[in-house]
């Protein structure tokens, strides 16, 4: 890249474009949108800071299986199931507030480990295929989720008050109130800036984790994981345990999700049981790719940008496709569309690139053998 | 299993060393299976998932007398179900022959069938005229969208499972734009007080309903049997094995179990692939109409997704695999999904007053793809 400084910056600028396609694509939408739907600057302003809160953590997460090479992790939807059953074991023990929220993100992590090492070892059966395979654990757990929070809690897991629970004796209603423990994060050391409420300790975590993962990075096993992520044979000639290594980042990955989770509901403050984590791992998949992340290259900034452009969109599209077609479902399945769309974009642009890269180590080994029967 | 012993046989003793540390990549062949022993090479062969499931049902058909169920009435009902879903499973066969893997972009495929429907309702067709048009309109869609889809899954070779489900989707949510948008204007089909976008379930009563089951229609006391459509799906399936036995069939599934292969030997792989997708697609269309048919209902929006992993699931219960699949694979693995989803609820709702089934057929039909997915293949990558 040291030919760069030559380039002329008109050349640049066109570059610079295509790189990052996807956000400024969703910078003129929200550009758009944003006049069409008619919300005051404060309440989009409140909005954001609100759900970047919200959805931030649980974005972060997917970073880990990127770094190791295995795609879009779908199923860090397994991290929030875990979560939830942390959640409802929490609720019935009628512990509340920020007590309630670490226990539930200390009881998580068993649930989410678990989880994360089941869908890893799987992840591995299949090499090559492992997003696909990730997409469906998500629902094959999903199944086992059910059977669990719908049959055995109540009839063999004691669940004591009936508040939670559906009035047959068993299972859990598909509502759990989590009043008591509603924005107990956000509201710690939350400050008010002209009426926007930045709910400060929740973006301490944020941070955290986002120290943890530069930090992460250095380590022997932050590295192992990118040498995987480049390599799975170069990496296991050069020593490294590579199923191991992928385990390793897809656990990581659900616990990380796991305790997003918990900051994900103490926020919404009830937990949909049943639907809670159904489209998790879709939206927060489409805002880090908003952000400009591709399937083998993800970064904090992503996360950011992303969170804070589809969340955007997602607020403004119902008030804009009321405001272009008379009908406000318009505008909530054009946001759909779009989130699909992105991860299509996403998934289409890696798959190319990567034939593109084959085809052409293809040629370069045809080339150099030519090059030896010559000599 | 003796998945050593399979080396010794197969594979030539200087690489023994080499192979042993690679799992099984294959089917074990005739003479494995004969030295295995016949019941652990039923087991391989047949697969310990589809053993499970079958002894399942199994079960549940002894348990109905016991628990008071009427099994004439189950019976009708699986073969109903039956003549719904099986073009739908059947759409299935032309992609995992090319070597597309499993066609999860089927919501694709539905569309351009839900397209034909209501357009042909839209033109004002009734009765048995409304499904021959359906088909009609829905022929052209399948082959413009089917072919655009083939060259885009041309392009991205070995990423086609996971890219094909969200192609679906994405058409799919584009879609439930347009049944807003577009204008239709069939007063059975809109909402019935803005006058405009199509309702979610529209009914088939005057159209279409059961006009192929009611075709030579049998009733052997309580049984019921939809000939028509069961007639249709055979022709279709026949269609099927017999162009699989063609130059091109042939040639498709060379290109499935070894591009590099059909390559060599002139096959112009990229046009087989495409043609295979366009035939999964219009397989699919006539499917959903199939379905409709004996549903007696269009379901709209978000509706074709349903359909995508039953539909899977099926072919694979039947013992297909990821590049392997035969007529006889769909009329297995449709009898047996339909008979685990009708029997079920009945059966266990009688037994212990629980119903279980949904979360059963989540668990049945996602572990039989996994099952699918984790299995090494030969050929594709």
């Amino acid at each position: 890249m040291n030919g760069k400084k030559n380039i002329p910056a008109g050349k640049r600028l066109l570059e610079l474009v295509r790189n990052n396609a996807v956000p400024i694509m969703f910078i003129i939408i929200c550009a758009i949108f944003i006049p069409m739907a008619g919300f005051s600057p404060s309440y989009l302003l409140n909005e954001i800071v609100t759900r970047m809160g919200r959805n931030l953590f649980l974005v972060l997460c997917l970073l880990f299986p990127i770094m190791a090479g295995m795609g879009l992790n779908f199923a860090m939807t397994l991290g929030a199931m875990g979560a939830e059953i942390a959640v409802i074991l929490v609720a019935d023990w009628q512990i509340w507030g920020i007590p309630g929220v670490v226990l539930a993100m200390i009881l998580s992590i068993p649930f989410s480990a678990l989880l994360g090492f089941i869908c890893g070892t799987l992840q591995n059966m299949a090499k090559g295929r492992e997003m696909i395979t990730s997409y469906i654990i998500n629902f094959f757990i999903n199944g086992w989720y059910q059977l669990i929070v719908l049959y055995v809690m109540g009839a063999v897991i004691p669940i004591i008050h009936a508040s939670i629970m559906l009035p047959r004796g068993y299972g859990i209603r598909n509502t759990v109130s989590l009043l008591n423990m509603r924005q107990c994060l956000d509201d710690l050391l939350a400050i008010r800036v002209a009426g926007v409420k930045i709910p400060v300790f929740t973006f301490l975590l944020v941070g955290l984790l986002c120290l943890f993962i530069v930090w992460f990075r250095r380590t022997k096993l932050g590295q192992d994981m990118r040498a995987v992520g480049q390599d799975m044979e170069v990496a296991k000639a050069a020593g490294i345990n590579v199923d191991r290594t992928r385990i390793i980042s897809v656990v990581m990955s659900t616990v990380c999700a796991g305790f997003g989770m918990v900051i994900y509901l103490q926020n919404i403050g009830n937990l949909p049981t049943y639907t809670g984590h159904a489209q998790i791992g879709m939206f927060c998949i489409a805002a880090l790719l908003v952000g400009g992340a591709s399937v083998e290259k993800a970064g904090i900034g992503n996360a950011f940008l992303g969170v804070i452009l589809f969340h955007m969109m997602f607020i403004v599209a119902p008030g804009a496709g009321a405001f272009i077609t008379g009908d406000s479902m318009v505008g909530e399945y054009f946001r759909v569309f779009l989130s699909y769309g992105v991860i299509t974009l996403a998934l289409i642009m890696y798959e190319a690139k990567k034939r593109m890269a084959k085809s052409k180590a293809g040629q370069e080994l045809a080339a150099a053998q030519v090059k030896k029967e010559d000599a | 299993m003796s998945e050593k012993k399979d080396y010794n046989y197969n594979s030539p003793s200087k690489f023994n060393d080499e192979m042993k540390t690679i799992p099984p990549a294959r089917w074990p062949t005739d003479l494995e299976k004969a030295q295995m022993g016949t019941m652990t090479a039923m087991v391989s062969s047949f697969g310990l998932p589809r053993i499970i499931i079958s002894g399942f049902l199994l079960v549940l058909f002894i348990l109905t007398p016991f628990v008071g169920v009427d099994l004439p009435t189950q019976i009708t009902n699986i073969i109903n179900r039956f003549s719904w879903n099986a073009v739908l499973v059947l759409a299935m066969v032309p992609m995992i022959h090319a070597g597309c893997g499993l066609n999860f972009g089927l919501p694709l495929a539905i569309i351009c069938g839900l397209l034909g429907g209501t357009l042909s309702i839209q033109l004002g067709f009734t009765g048995p005229m409304s499904f021959l048009m359906a088909v009609l309109i829905a022929t052209p869609f399948a082959v413009i969208l089917g072919g655009g889809y083939g060259l885009l899954l041309n392009r991205i070779k070995g990423g086609e499972m996971m890219i094909a489900t969200y192609v679906g989707f994405s058409v799919m949510s584009f879609f439930c734009m347009m049944w807003l948008l577009l204008p239709y204007s069939s007063p059975t089909m809109v909402y019935g007080l803005s006058g405009n976008g199509l309702r979610p379930t529209i009914s088939l009563d005057g159209f279409y309903n059961q006009v192929l089951a009611k075709i030579l229609h049998i009733k052997i006391g309580n049984i019921e049997i939809p000939t028509g459509s069961l007639l249709v799906f055979a022709l279709l399936a026949f269609l099927m094995w017999a162009f699989l036995h063609t130059k091109t069939g042939t040639a498709m599934t060379a290109v499935g179990s070894n591009p590099a292969f059909a390559r060599a030997a002139g096959i112009n792989v990229d046009r087989t692939r495409m043609l295979s997708v366009i035939m999964s697609t219009w397989l699919g269309a006539m499917g959903i109409l199939m379905y409709q048919q004996g549903f007696g209902f269009i379901q709209l929006y978000n509706a074709p997704n349903n359909l995508t992993m039953p539909t899977v699931a099926a072919i694979l219960i039947g013992g297909a695999s990821v590049n392997k699949a035969s007529i006889p694979n769909v009329i297995i693995g449709t009898i047996l999904f339909q008979g685990i989803v009708t029997m079920t609820p009945t059966v266990m709702n009688s037994a212990i007053h629980m119903d279980m089934s949904e979360v059963i057929r989540i668990i049945v039909s996602q572990g039989m793809i996994l099952y699918a997915l984790t299995r090494k293949t030969e050929g594709v990558k």
